[in-house]
């Protein structure tokens, strides 16, 4: 049992980044060890819950098969919430019935769990229970990794660190800078349990059709998001807000979702529903800007662990599993030339620029420091948009025409003509 | 040596709660893990492996999942795991489950040779009746030492050692010929961390299945119609009221108690 614990890969968290990766290496007949601090892969993963099929093609013969997958949204709606009142949008669309599904709600502890399953069925071995401490180093090259156990220390060509948004192992590298409160979101979720039929009754939907709302607003203090999606037997009712926000505000998320929960349009979703979990996670949100650097001699750092997030889309599992397919595809190109440093392995840069990953992340790179600077954005357009829908639809004898013009005015008033031109302009540069 | 290890997978009892109404308890979501006691008891067998060589098997009797409680077996050490699962064990009390057991440690011992030291936990935290382990040490007719606190002098020559166990009284410590099975109490020693390889090790190695295939079984001592313990009644003990906390110097506590005693003094 003394001789040196030695493989081709050493993968790095058993999440949808490192998952990928295995399952993608280890059919190619590559030797992969993944090293899982939880109890089982899944065990510490959350998030809201709504996954996109598309990065999966490569990855499984046929999705989702037998993947845990909940519903198959059909519906997303977008709320704007003021105190009482709420603004929507809704795109429901009967292409979304048709297979392949474009996303479905999980649950993380039994989709990682499977995916897990699937990248041992294809040869990857998996250890659960095992802290990598940090990287094994030799010449400026990393050559392995230390972990939290007694002849713990195992020695691979490559290592893919996908640790999740807190990696040790991108810190313990100095690949990445110490994480800002700006640049990561508390996310807290509540599963609500309600009979099928009463969630296919209330949002209008049927079998395994689901639906999903994202909310924002001034309803809520500083930066906030808040989501409701359907599961098969409950809903996911969830708020996030960036730490920052939290700390500065002396914020409970806690008490924001039951604040949430009182709302006059979500209160009758989740009326009767018994509260079956209570999840929280940190969402790496700081965008491109504040990536790390992706690739070192013998190292690619991939999904949350690189702050893949896009939260403008709520898409992170997506990019992930897109970002460790890629870390595969690119050690079985350095593995045909013996070659494993930070020159060859950036070829894994080069497919995230080509690819929907980093084209996205750089599109929206000015958006997290625009959401922080500019705090009209959530909250007086939000105000105002909810008093101009109720002046418009509430009939008590004024003029349209005089309704226009006071809500002009308090346009005028909040927030002022030289703003509102430089907040669109700012917007449509940032956005479009 | 030759340890084998009984092990039972049990719902997590610091989540299950309890529904007032019925008096059940509500298992729906709760994880399940492996009987802390027997995770003791694998760390002992263990122990001694590293001590005097030879290998360490353990044994369950339950539903295909509880190959989750076995793995955690073989990640802290383990040699070998086999799962006794099959329909016929359904709803069997603790005099059937120590039939199917026994029965199936008997063919464990056809395939991986004689055993020297058998382990369980005193009792697992689902049912609490500490009877399942004695049942079995009844049926080999074999020495049993129940609440095992240490294991000393395991002299394999000799076939002895030095058993210490908790008694109601305080501990007593007996020599005990071998083979004999020991039930063990938490204290027996410290959950240590797994080296590596053993992980590793435990991850490729796969679960051996016993059922009435390939185990020989009577079925009339076989699951729900063969078990004679009935549930008569279940019932929910009443919420205690949490006592009350006094604070102050010891005269202040002194003259306090006996305000609160001397009504309860009889007279005479």
């Amino acid at each position: 049992m003394s001789s040196k614990l030695k493989y081709d890969v050493i993968i790095v968290g058993a999440g949808p980044a490192g998952l990928s990766a295995a399952i993608v290496l280890a059919k190619a007949g590559v030797k992969v060890i993944v090293l899982e601090r939880g109890k089982f892969p899944g065990s510490k993963n959350v998030m809201g819950g709504v996954f996109y099929s598309d990065c999966m093609k490569d990855v499984v013969d046929e999705f989702p098969g037998k993947a845990p997958v909940e519903r198959h949204i059909i519906d997303q709606r977008m709320w704007i919430l003021d105190a009482h009142s709420s603004v929507g949008f809704n795109h429901k669309n009967e292409l979304f019935n048709e297979k392949p599904y474009n996303c479905h709600t999980v649950f993380r502890a039994k989709f990682d769990r499977w995916l897990a399953g699937e990248a041992e069925k294809a040869g990857a071995l998996i250890i659960n229970n095992t802290v990598v401490r940090a990287p094994l180093m030799e010449n400026g090259k990393v050559i392995g990794v230390k972990t939290d156990r007694p002849q713990g220390d195992v020695f691979a060509n490559c290592v893919i660190a996908s640790d999740g948004v807190n990696s040790l192992f991108a810190k313990a590298m100095g690949l990445r800078k110490k994480i800002k409160p700006e640049s990561v979101a508390i996310a807290v979720k509540e599963v609500i349990g309600l009979d099928e039929n009463v969630i296919n009754d209330r949002f209008n939907i049927k079998g395994d059709e689901g639906v999903t709302i994202e909310m924002t607003g001034s309803y809520f203090n500083g930066e906030t998001m808040a989501f409701l999606y359907t599961n098969k037997k409950s809903v996911s009712l969830g708020v996030g807000m960036v730490l920052k926000d939290v700390l500065k505000n002396k914020l409970n998320p806690n008490d924001l979702i039951e604040q949430l929960k009182k709302h006059p349009s979500v209160a009758p979703l989740i009326e009767g529903g018994e509260t079956k979990e209570f999840l929280a996670h940190l969402i790496p949100e700081g965008g491109y800007k504040e990536m790390p650097k992706l690739v070192g001699n013998g190292v690619m750092i991939a999904g949350d662990s690189a702050m893949m997030v896009d939260a403008i889309h709520r898409e992170g599992s997506n990019l992930a599993i897109t970002s460790g397919k890629f870390a595969a595809e690119t050690y079985l190109e350095a593995a045909k030339k013996g070659d494993f440093s930070e020159k060859s392995l950036s070829l894994y840069v080069t497919k995230l620029q080509n690819s929907f990953v980093l084209k996205d992340l750089k599109k929206y790179k000015g958006v997290p420091d625009l959401l922080q600077t500019n705090k009209r954005l959530l909250q007086q357009y939000p105000k105002l948009l909810n008093q101009a829908a109720f002046e418009m639809l509430n009939v008590d004898g004024v003029p349209i025409k005089d309704k226009e013009k006071l809500i002009w005015k308090s346009v005028k008033k909040e927030i002022g003509i030289g703003h509102l031109v430089k907040d669109l302009f700012k917007l449509w540069r940032n956005m479009a | 040596m030759h340890a084998l290890v009984f092990i039972k997978q049990v719902p997590d009892a610091s989540q299950v709660r309890v529904n007032y109404e019925t008096g059940t308890l509500i298992r729906e979501g709760v994880p399940a893990i492996l009987n802390p006691f027997e995770a003791h008891a694998v760390e002992e067998a263990v122990r001694l492996r590293e001590e005097y060589g030879g290998k360490v098997t353990v044994i369950t009797m339950g539903p295909p999942q509880a190959t989750e409680a076995l793995k955690e077996c073989l990640s802290r050490g383990a040699d070998k795991a086999y799962l006794l699962s099959d329909r016929v064990f359904a709803g069997s009390d603790t005099l059937a489950t120590s039939y199917a057991l026994y029965e199936g440690a008997r063919k464990v011992i056809e395939l991986e040779g004689e055993v020297d030291l058998f382990f369980a936990g005193k009792q697992a935290i689902d049912g609490d009746t500490a009877q399942t382990g004695p049942g079995i040490a009844t049926r080999f007719d074999i020495p049993l030492v129940t609440y095992l606190m240490k294991l000393d002098n395991v002299d394999f020559d000799k076939k002895q050692a030095l058993a210490t166990r908790l008694t109601e009284f305080g501990q007593e410590t007996l020599q005990v010929p071998l083979p004999a099975f020991f039930t063990v109490e938490e204290t027996l020693n410290e959950l240590s961390h797994a080296p590596l390889p053993w992980l590793i090790k435990a991850a490729k190695t796969k679960i051996e299945m016993l059922s009435s295939e390939n185990v020989n079984l009577d079925r009339e001592q076989c699951g729900l119609r063969h078990s004679p313990t009935k549930v008569k009644k279940a019932f929910t003990p009443e919420k205690r009221q949490r006592g009350e906390t006094l604070t102050g110097s010891v005269e202040e506590l002194s003259q306090k108690t006996s305000h609160i005693l001397i009504p309860f003094l009889k007279k005479d």
